[in-house]
Parts: structure tokens; C-alpha cells; sequence
């Protein structure tokens, strides 16, 4: 059995079907890329993968280490190793990236019943991690993504990750709204995570990512299940074809 | 209502209670109508002229400030037209000394649109013409306009109705001595139709009359109406003008009343939602001075979800004028998702002006976005000191800078004539300040 | 869509019922005998050792107070308060001590519960902060009536501070008392001030003189014990020229049926260049899930800004209480003063809060500030109301006001009610205010890094609140923050 299994996933949202019958496999150790036109259900797959409401699952399962999660609640499946790097990270006024880690790290080891993070491990493990991502000392001591750029933004996200070290990192969208600089220093942070006791998922909508994050496999998402897998030269001829060819496919 | 203690009635309120004794049975409008005066009567007598201690007229003390009540003004004998907008081409309904004058009026351009009636025409035919109660029923002021109405029009703009031409309702004090009117009117927009609403008040100076006005407005399903309320009373005037609006599904109401006249006005807006996916935006623009006293008081009620509202007020204060916005925004329990923001901004120009704001927020439902806010100050220095060093003298400077804090309030009229006549207003008072 | 129901679901299972403090000390208490007369004036005044002129201010306020008619306009509901139904005196029996010994040990016992540092050798240890250095807090621990004990006394008295029950100050100080009792909030000011001023039962009384920089922070814990007794204390500090102190306060009371009424008066008066700092963390019983029973908190706290460049600064964390009617003021008297206003206001279960601020600029160049975040949650009333005016001869008047409003769940309702006055041109005022809600998204954000539903709305509150929670002094910003997870978190006491 793969580390993560979607098994024939139908999904609706407000009463509109987005996925239909969505079946992949991620290895451990795996970078899998999900690339597909808008509206292909690439997003959902990411929030039903971390468990947002009001994503009605019809049919099937998705199961993490052999085990379902569909009726866990979202801290429980981040406690389990789920990460999400969102495609529009959210504002938290009042609260610094800082206070908002140990936090949600101390909060993940609780459930998993492993002892708190200490002060000074956990200053040392951001501090080290911020600096590989150009983030500096103050950015750590600002609230919340307020106020910063949308290329801070997805650093931040990625600083997130790199703490919480999760199994499965699901990254929805990272490389929209950035330019070719902070694309570059986002895909090393990713990079760096790589490992072969970690998977991931790489949602993208442009095959540019792909040149730095360079995935183990592709899979194109049309009309709310999986068209066509393959390696990484897919994502070069979807580039070269566009996805008008899986409209219709789909269908 | 007895256990109660009464305090001693004020002299306008004891003869508020013999006009409207002696008056009653001469009154206009027969059957339901004299009823429905005794009932109004009835509430405002419980409770008398308002003061300071009722929190709605915390800073406009009718008790006080009301001496007394002067008799009701007779209608006009000659004939003569009601003042126009410069620059607006409008269908005039004149409304003189509280009554529906034809002889004053444009009747000559009337769509096929809209139907005109006389008030009591109207009223003894049908007395439901709205579903549910009208906003501002319980208000005093309401209640002595009920008791006491003299006349007015009754305007219904038909089911889908684009009339392009703006309807003006031109209310007039005619008369050499002190008299009250109380001219009560109703506009009714069918769904999908759209109307422009503008409605004057004017009167001679020095003048000591009295009007207290009311105009009840039903907005349909998906219709649009822009009304825009110009005060430009004689300067011993005293004025209340109540406005309930009731605003249907997906409608769209923009309101903006500019207020330059008068000794004492009040104008009193209250707004109801009761449908969904409506919009509203209420504006307004106050430039007074020497010992003016105007006081805009809104409460806008969210009843139903969905819906967005938008109040923005200037005020301009200069001499020893007294400027007061209460703006009360009132979300239901079942309001969701409603947007609701509140702007105030008084710029005093004298020391003994004052500006009173009281912006508030009452809020039963949880998902919505409301906020509101309020400044008060002086003109800026850097600014006014930045046009004078580029050779501009110091009272065009501040005109110019009045003037663009005035316009940016403004600016939130649809109708650029309408606008630029606005505009013109504005401009005649700071000319009239130098 | 309103609130994650799960967060609905958990603020709702909320504390209501798990009033941590709600426990009652059994110990003989002396009463005066119910009702309010004359007679009952008499008594408290003779249990106190009252001069005649101490007295006397007292009947000329009962006598005043027979003529007023109780304030209607706050947005608060509540039953009819039957004031010849209240006990106003009650006082443990063994008062006349010499040492802590003698104290009642089950009085110490409660304090103790509390977690307040009665011994003095606890005391010097002092509160535990943060980086491992510890402060000192000097207590004086009020219990119902009567100040049980004040602690610190003999080194601030090498500093020149007094800090002393008002019962104590009004027989050894009698001058300084004379002078500024009352010149903050007169007894004429309002129904329940004016009550106050004729049966006030103690309270602390703080004199720093001139120069000094009172050594360490002042503190004072109030609790209610006996069965219908009103709590009427009566605080009045000074701060003389140039003078600092900080003063917190903090109550508790336990769990009853009856409402019980807390009317208080504290006075704050700043000469030139001094400072008062007066902190509040209130967590009086609000009570039960129904709604029924709690403390009826009516307060008048004002602070005269009397002197030039002289500066008040109210902070306070509101979690308690089933109905509050309070407006900690400032009068910006003195050219160049400052006035300023922090505060946490949670209401939950059946809570309705009226309360907010006045800032009264007199003087010239004078500065107010004011920061208020209300929360409400489950079927409460929160109401927040501002006053700002400046008067006519106010120049240079400023002020700069925001108050924002969180609601947990859609049957709750936070109201604003700001009054803006400005009656001259050189003042500027601005006032900032917005209602809103946790975010789905929000929410989901920090779950999604692996908070639980609870967790995330404790971090996000926080938040919230954070820029008030800075203001406090150390030692209440740590227990603000927990009083603030339990009123929102439903952890069991």
C-alpha cells in the first residue's frame, strides 16, 4: 500500500460535484506533482486532504499509512503529519509567527503524546530555518502574515513546514504571485525537505515550478479525477499543448 | 401610563394640544384618516416634545429648543412656482405651506410611468399600500406629523418604469409671519422600476415657521432610487423631517441630503432592510454657521442577510453652529453576512462651533463586517500653509480645501447635474463666508 | 456562515458552571442589621471609630441619596434591587489584630485558595515572573468590610508612601482625607456614588508624596462572602507632584444565588508631573448557565488629571460579573495631560456589559487614549460606551479611540456607542470601530498546523487583545491571559 491512497473520491461543494471518482497513489518518499486546468478540482483535492468544512465527501476514502482519515478533524490529521502549504495564506492579526509555531508544534506533539518543544531547541531550529529562507528576526516577531508581500507570504508558509516537519506536504498553488527570485528561494526551502521519509504533493497550474521542484511523477487532473500519469516530461508537454486536449476526455 | 409622573407641559406643548383640539374636526381627509390623527395625537401627548434625556435627542432638545408651536400656516391664495435645481431638468411638484399645489407644479411632463395623486385622495382609497410597518413609526416627531398632517402627494412609479427625468418634490413656506406645515407625503417604487427623488425645503429669512415633514418611501424588488434632500430653510426656521425608507430584495437606494438653511433642523432617516442583496449608500453634506443647529440622525436597520450599507456625512461648522450625526446601524440575529460601514467627519472652523458625532453599532449576528468612523478637527495647517506659499491668499485656501472635503461627500451623487448643482450650493456659502 | 459550530459547541459547554473560585468560607461574621436608615449609617460609622465629620458627610449623603431615582438608560436589564434587603455591614469577628496570628485562619485559608501571598515571608518571595526574577507586591487583602491585613507597610513607610485601609485614614490622616475625598467624584454625581458615600465600608487609601516613585507595585483583593451583603468599598489615591504608582486590583466572589449588589467609588487624583497606573482584573461570578444569580457590579472610577502633564492610565480585563455599569473617566484638567484607557471586556452565558470610558479634555494640549476589544460569546450583551469632549477652552484637544468588537457565535450580540464631542476647532478626534468574527479561515488555518477548535480561538483571542494585554503590569498581563482561556475555554476549575 502506498503512504497516501485517494480512493475514488467524489467530492461536492455547496451542492456542486467538483471531484468525480479522483483515485491516486503517493509513495513515501515521493514528490508527486497534480497539475490541471482551473476548475479540475486541484484545490479541493488539497482542502479535503487537510479537512476543511464543507467539502461533502459522497464516495470513497483517503488513507494515510493505512488509515482513513476522512472523520478526523483537521489538527488531528496535522498531528498525524499533514502539512498545507495554502495557496492564500492567512492574516492573524495580534499573534507572531513565533508564538503561532511553538504553538502549533506543542500542539501537535500533545496529541501525538510526545513531550513540549523547549524554548531554546525551538528558538535555535527557527532561527536556523528563517535564515536559509531569507526571513529575518523581526519578520518572526510580526504577526502573522499581516502586511506581508505575497512572496513573504509563501516563505513563510514553507518556514512553517520545515518546523512542523511533516510526513505529507500538500502544497496548493505556492508558486502563484511570485516572481522568479522568490520562486527560487521557495522551491530551495522545499527542497531542502526532501527526503525519503517525506512525500509530497505539488499543485501547480504552470509547469514552471516543476523546472526547480522536480517532481518523481505527474498526474493531470481534469473535471474532478485523474486523466493521464506519467514522469516529469508530461508536465513539459502539457506546457507545450496546453489542456485543451483532456476537456473533452474528461467528459 | 397614569402611575406615571407628567411633567408640566411646556407652553408649545399645551398649544400643540388646543391646535389639535380646536383643529381636528376641519382637518382634511375623512373616514379612517381622523382616526389614525387621534391615535398619533394620543402617543406624542403621552410622552410630550423630546429632551435631552431620551437618548435619541441627546443633542437636540425640542423641549427646550422648541418655544412654541406656531399655528398652522393657511394656504396660498396667489399663484406663484417653487424654486428649481440650476442646471437640472426636473418635474416640479409643489408643495406650498404644506399642501399640494397644482397651480405651482409642472404637469405638463409626466410619464406614463408614474401616477400622482393627492395625499388624502389617496389615503381615504387605501390605507395598506406597504406590507409591515413603516420605519420610524414610533417616533415622536412622526406621530405630530400624523396628527397634524396638512397635505402632500402620493407617487407610485410603475412596475419596471424608467423615468429619466427627476420627480422634485419642492416643499415652500410662503408668508410674512411665523406658521407650521406639516406636509406628509409617499413615494412608492414598484419592483424593477427606477426613480430620482429630489426633494427641497426652502423659506423666506427671518422668518420664524415651522415644518415638520414626513415622506414614507417603499422600494421594491430590484429597483433603484436616488433621492437627494436639499435644506435651504430661512434662517429662523425651525425644521424636522422624518424619512422611513423600506428597502426590498436586491433593491438599490442612494440617499444624500445637503443641508445649508435653517435656524433648527433635524433630519431623521430610518432605513429598513428587509430583504436581501440590497444595497444602500446615505450621504450627506452640512455646511452652516452663525448659531445654526442641524442634527442628522439615521438608523439604518439590517433585518435580513446579504445586504451592504454605506453612511458618509461631512460637516462644515463655522461661527457658533452646533453640528450632530447620530448614525445607529442596527444588524439582526439573522443578518448574516451583512457589510455595514459608518463615516462621520466634522471639520470645525471657529472656536465656538461644535461637533457632536455618535456613530453606533448594535450587532446580534456574528458573520457580518461592520465598522464605523469618526473624526473631528480643524482644517490642516500644512495644507492651508502649502497653498498660501504657492501665492494663494489664506481665505481661498481654505475655501479650497473646504470645498474638497465637502466634495468628496458629494462626489457619491450619481447624477453629475445634480452634483454640480450641489457643488454650486456649497461654493455660494463659502463665497458668502469671505 | 456564522462561527464553526464546534467552537460554538465548545464556547457554550463553556465555565458558566465552572466558576473556579466559587466556594464559601465558613466563619462567624458580625452584621449590622438589614436595610438601609440612619441607624445603619450610625453603626458602620461607630464599628469604624468615625470623627464626627466623618459621620456627618456620610448622613448629608444618605439624606441626598433618599431623593435619587435609580439611572435607566445603560443597555442592561435587570430585577428590581430591594435596597432595604441587603446586609451593608459584615465583618469577621476577630478584627482587632496585632499580627497575621491573629487573623482568622480560615480567612487565610481563602486567600490562600486564591492564590493570594498573605504571609509576609511569601510576599517577599513575591510573584514568579517570566524571566525567573521575582517582584514584590505589597497586599492589602480586603475581606467583605474590612481590610484584613496590609503588608509592606513598614517599607514604604521609609519611602514616605501610605498605603493603608481608608478606615485607617480617616483617623490617622484626617487632613489629606478632608482635602480629596469626594473632590473626584462628589457625592451629588450619581445614585450609586452617592450610596457609596453613606455606607462605604472600606477600601485603600495611597499617598505618595512628592518626588517619589512609590517602590513597588500596590495591590488590593476584594471578595465578597456573606449572603446579601453589597460590597461598597471606596479607594482614593493620591499622587502628589512628580509622583508614580501603580495600583492593581483584583476580584473575585463566590457562587450564589442571590445577586448581590458591589457598588464602588475610587478616586484618582495626579498633581503635576505624576503618574497613576490603576489596573483592574475583574472575574466576579456571572452567574449560572440560566443566567440566574451573579454580582451586580456598579462602579464610578474617575481620575482628575489635576495637575500639568500629569497622566492616568486605566487597564482593565472583564470577565466576571452578570451585569457591569462602569466607566472608568479621566478629566484632563492640568495643560498637557494625558488620559488613557485599556480594556478586555469578555461576557458570556447570560452577561450583559454596559460599559466603556469618558475622556473630558479641560485643558490645553491634552492627550486621551483609548483601546477597547470586546468579546462576546454565548447568549451575552456586550455594550461598549465612549464619551470624548473637549471643551471650549480644550486647545490642541486630542484623541485617539478604537474599540473593536469579536463575537463567538450568532446569539450574542456587541454594541458600540461612541460620543464624540468636540466643541472648539483645535481639537482632533478619531474613532475607529469594527465588529466582526473568528474566520472560518482563520480557524481552519491554525487547526490545519495542528490546533485543536479551542486552542485555535484561545490563540486568536489573544491576538485579539494583545495591544491592551501589553499595558498591564506583569503579573495581571499573565493572569488576564489565563482568566481569558478559561471564560473562553470551559476548562474545569
Amino acid at each position: 500500500m502506498a503512504f497516501l491512497e485517494v480512493r475514488n473520491l467524489h467530492v461536492e461543494v455547496e451542492d456542486k460535484k467538483i471531484l468525480n471518482g479522483l483515485t491516486l497513489s503517493v509513495e513515501k518518499g515521493q514528490v508527486a506533482a497534480i497539475m490541471g486546468p482551473n476548475g479540475s478540482g486541484k484545490s479541493t483535492l488539497a482542502y479535503v486532504l487537510a479537512g476543511k468544512d464543507n467539502y461533502k465527501v459522497a464516495e470513497g476514502d483517503v488513507l494515510l499509512n493505512g488509515e482513513s482519515i476522512l472523520e478526523m478533524p483537521p489538527d488531528e490529521r496535522a498531528a498525524r503529519g499533514i502539512f498545507l502549504a495554502f495557496q492564500y495564506p492567512v492574516e492573524v492579526p495580534g499573534v507572531a509567527t513565533m508564538t503561532f509555531l511553538r504553538t502549533a508544534l506543542n500542539a501537535q506533539r500533545k496529541t501525538r503524546g510526545e513531550p513540549e518543544v523547549s524554548t531554546p531547541e525551538f528558538m535555535k531550529l527557527v532561527r536556523d530555518t528563517a535564515a536559509h529562507l531569507g526571513i529575518s528576526q523581526d519578520m518572526l516577531r510580526r504577526a502573522v502574515n499581516v502586511g506581508f508581500s505575497g512572496g513573504e507570504k509563501k516563505r513563510n508558509e514553507i518556514l512553517q513546514m520545515a518546523v512542523l516537519q511533516p510526513q505529507l506536504a500538500v502544497l496548493d498553488e505556492t508558486d502563484s504571485g511570485l516572481d522568479i527570485d522568490a520562486l527560487k528561494i521557495v522551491a530551495d526551502g522545499v527542497n531542502r525537505l526532501r527526503s525519503p521519509k517525506r512525500s509530497m504533493v505539488v499543485i501547480t497550474h504552470y509547469q514552471r515550478l516543476l523546472n526547480y521542484i522536480v517532481p518523481d511523477v505527474v498526474h493531470v487532473l481534469a473535471d474532478g479525477r485523474v486523466v493521464k500519469s506519467g514522469g516529469k516530461e508530461l508536465a513539459l508537454e502539457l506546457e507545450a499543448k496546453g489542456y485543451a486536449q483532456f476537456q473533452g476526455e474528461a467528459a | 401610563m397614569k402611575a406615571d409622573v407628567r411633567a408640566i407641559k411646556t407652553p408649545a406643548e399645551q398649544a400643540l394640544s388646543a391646535a389639535f383640539a380646536a383643529a381636528l374636526s376641519e382637518m382634511p381627509g375623512r373616514g379612517p384618516i381622523g382616526s389614525l390623527r387621534e391615535e398619533a395625537f394620543r402617543c406624542f401627548d403621552a410622552s410630550g416634545l423630546p429632551h435631552r434625556r431620551i437618548e435619541e435627542w441627546k443633542y437636540t432638545d425640542l423641549r427646550t429648543l422648541m418655544r412654541e408651536a406656531k399655528p398652522l400656516a393657511g394656504p396660498v391664495k396667489s399663484k406663484g412656482s417653487v424654486p428649481s435645481l440650476p442646471g437640472v431638468e426636473a418635474t416640479r411638484v409643489a408643495i406650498v405651506n404644506g399642501r399640494y399645489e397644482p397651480g405651482w407644479s409642472d404637469l405638463t411632463s409626466t410619464d406614463p410611468g408614474i401616477a400622482l395623486s393627492e395625499l388624502f385622495t389617496f389615503l381615504e382609497d387605501q390605507t395598506t399600500y406597504r406590507d409591515g410597518e413603516i420605519p420610524g413609526k414610533d417616533d415622536t416627531a412622526f406621530w405630530l406629523n400624523t396628527a397634524f398632517m396638512t397635505g402632500g402627494v402620493v407617487l407610485r412609479v410603475k412596475r419596471e418604469a424608467r423615468d429619466k427625468r427627476p420627480i422634485h418634490l419642492a416643499h415652500v413656506f410662503v408668508g410674512d409671519a411665523g406658521a407650521a406645515m406639516y406636509p406628509r407625503s409617499i413615494v412608492i417604487v414598484e419592483p424593477g422600476a427606477q426613480l430620482t427623488l429630489i426633494e427641497s425645503f426652502a423659506g423666506p429669512a427671518d422668518v420664524d415657521y415651522q415644518v415638520n415633514s414626513a415622506l414614507e418611501l417603499v422600494i421594491g424588488e430590484g429597483a433603484q432610487v436616488d433621492h437627494i434632500r436639499i435644506g435651504h430653510d430661512g434662517n429662523s426656521a425651525l425644521r424636522i423631517s422624518t424619512l422611513g425608507v423600506s428597502v426590498g430584495t436586491k433593491a438599490i437606494y442612494r440617499d444624500f441630503v445637503l443641508t445649508v438653511g435653517g435656524g433648527l433642523v433635524r433630519n431623521q432617516t430610518f432605513t429598513r432592510f428587509g430583504g436581501e442583496h440590497t444595497e444602500a449608500t446615505i450621504g450627506g453634506a452640512t455646511l452652516i454657521k452663525g448659531r445654526q443647529h442641524v442634527d442628522n440622525t439615521l438608523v439604518i436597520e439590517h433585518t435580513a442577510g446579504g445586504c451592504t450599507s454605506r453612511e458618509r456625512f461631512r460637516s462644515v461648522l463655522d461661527g457658533e453652529s452646533h453640528g450632530v450625526f447620530q448614525g445607529k446601524i442596527v444588524v439582526g440575529p439573522h443578518a448574516q453576512k451583512t457589510d455595514a460601514k459608518m463615516a462621520s467627519h466634522a471639520l470645525l472652523l471657529s472656536d465656538e462651533a461644535e461637533a457632536d458625532n455618535k456613530p453606533e453599532l448594535e450587532i446580534f449576528a456574528d458573520d457580518v463586517q461592520c465598522g464605523h468612523g469618526a473624526t473631528a478637527g480643524a482644517l490642516d495647517g500644512a495644507l492651508k500653509f502649502y497653498l498660501m506659499s504657492r501665492g494663494i491668499p489664506e481665505t481661498q485656501a481654505e475655501a479650497l480645501l473646504i470645498q474638497a472635503f465637502i466634495g468628496e461627500a458629494i462626489e457619491d451623487v450619481a447624477d453629475e447635474r445634480i452634483r454640480d448643482a450641489l457643488m454650486g450650493e456649497a461654493i455660494s456659502w463659502l463665497e458668502a463666508r469671505a | 456562515m456564522p462561527a464553526v459550530q464546534e467552537t460554538v459547541e465548545q464556547v457554550r459547554r463553556i465555565d458558566v458552571d465552572q466558576y473556579k473560585y466559587g466556594f464559601e468560607t465558613k466563619i462567624e461574621s458580625e452584621k449590622a442589621p438589614k436595610g438601609l436608615s440612619e441607624n445603619t449609617i450610625r453603626f458602620i460609622s461607630g464599628k469604624k471609630n468615625e470623627p464626627e465629620w466623618m459621620l456627618a458627610w456620610r448622613l448629608e449623603a444618605y439624606r441626598r441619596w433618599l431623593t435619587m431615582r435609580e439611572p435607566t438608560w445603560a443597555r442592561v436589564s435587570y430585577p428590581k434591587i430591594d435596597y432595604q434587603d441587603i446586609y451593608y455591614y459584615a465583618a469577621p469577628k476577630k478584627t482587632s489584630l496585632k499580627s497575621l496570628d491573629e487573623v482568622d485562619p480560615e480567612i487565610l485559608r481563602t486567600y490562600e485558595k486564591l492564590g493570594i501571598p498573605l504571609r509576609e515571608q511569601e510576599i517577599l518571595a513575591g510573584v514568579e515572573r517570566g524571566d525567573g526574577t521575582r517582584s514584590r507586591v505589597a497586599v492589602d487583602a480586603v475581606f467583605d468590610s474590612v481590610s484584613v491585613a496590609t503588608t509592606f507597610k513598614e517599607e514604604l513607610k521609609k519611602a514616605g508612601v501610605m498605603f493603608m485601609p481608608i478606615s485607617e485614614a480617616i483617623r490617622e490622616h484626617p487632613e489629606l482625607v478632608k482635602k480629596y475625598l469626594g473632590s473626584v467624584v462628589p457625592t451629588s454625581d450619581n445614585f450609586f456614588a452617592t450610596l457609596n458615600s453613606a455606607v462605604f465600608s472600606d477600601g485603600s487609601f495611597v499617598y505618595v508624596p512628592e518626588g517619589v516613585r512609590c517602590p513597588m507595585e500596590l495591590s488590593t483583593y476584594f471578595r465578597i462572602n456573606e449572603k446579601n451583603t453589597g460590597q461598597f468599598e471606596r479607594t482614593l489615591i493620591i499622587a502628589d507632584k512628580g509622583a508614580y504608582v501603580s495600583y492593581l486590583e483584583g476580584c473575585t466572589a463566590p457562587m450564589r444565588d442571590e445577586n448581590q449588589l458591589h457598588a464602588a467609588v475610587v478616586e484618582l487624583v495626579a498633581l503635576d508631573d505624576a503618574e497613576i497606573k490603576y489596573s483592574t482584573v475583574q472575574n466576579w461570578y456571572p452567574g449560572d448557565a440560566q443566567g440566574k444569580g451573579g454580582i451586580f457590579n456598579f462602579v464610578t472610577k474617575r481620575g482628575d488629571c489635576r495637575g500639568a502633564r500629569s497622566k492616568i492610565s486605566w487597564t482593565q480585563v472583564e470577565t466576571g460579573s452578570a451585569i457591569t455599569w462602569k466607566y472608568p473617566s479621566c478629566i484632563l484638567r492640568g495643560d498637557n495631560s494625558r488620559g488613557e484607557f485599556y480594556s478586555i471586556a469578555i461576557s458570556n452565558g447570560h452577561q450583559q456589559v454596559d460599559s466603556g470610558t469618558k475622556m473630558l479634555h479641560l485643558g490645553k494640549n491634552t492627550i486621551s487614549r483609548i483601546i477597547s476589544k470586546g468579546i462576546a460569546a454565548g447568549k451575552s450583551n456586550n455594550t461598549y460606551r465612549g464619551l470624548v469632549s473637549a471643551h471650549r477652552k480644550a486647545k490642541g484637544a486630542r484623541n485617539f479611540t478604537n474599540c473593536d468588537s469579536l463575537l463567538i457565535g450568532d446569539k450574542c450580540g456587541a454594541h458600540t456607542v461612541p460620543y464624540i464631542e468636540a466643541k472648539n476647532s483645535s481639537a482632533t478626534f478619531e474613532h475607529e470601530a469594527t465588529t466582526s468574527k473568528i474566520s472560518e479561515d482563520m480557524l481552519f488555518y491554525c487547526r490545519q498546523r495542528g490546533m485543536s477548535a479551542e486552542e485555535a480561538t484561545a490563540l486568536v483571542v489573544n491576538g485579539f487583545v494583545k495591544d491592551v494585554l501589553q499595558q498591564l503590569p506583569m503579573e495581571f498581563a499573565v493572569e488576564a491571559q489565563k482568566l481569558i482561556s478559561i471564560s473562553l475555554e470551559g476548562s474545569v476549575g
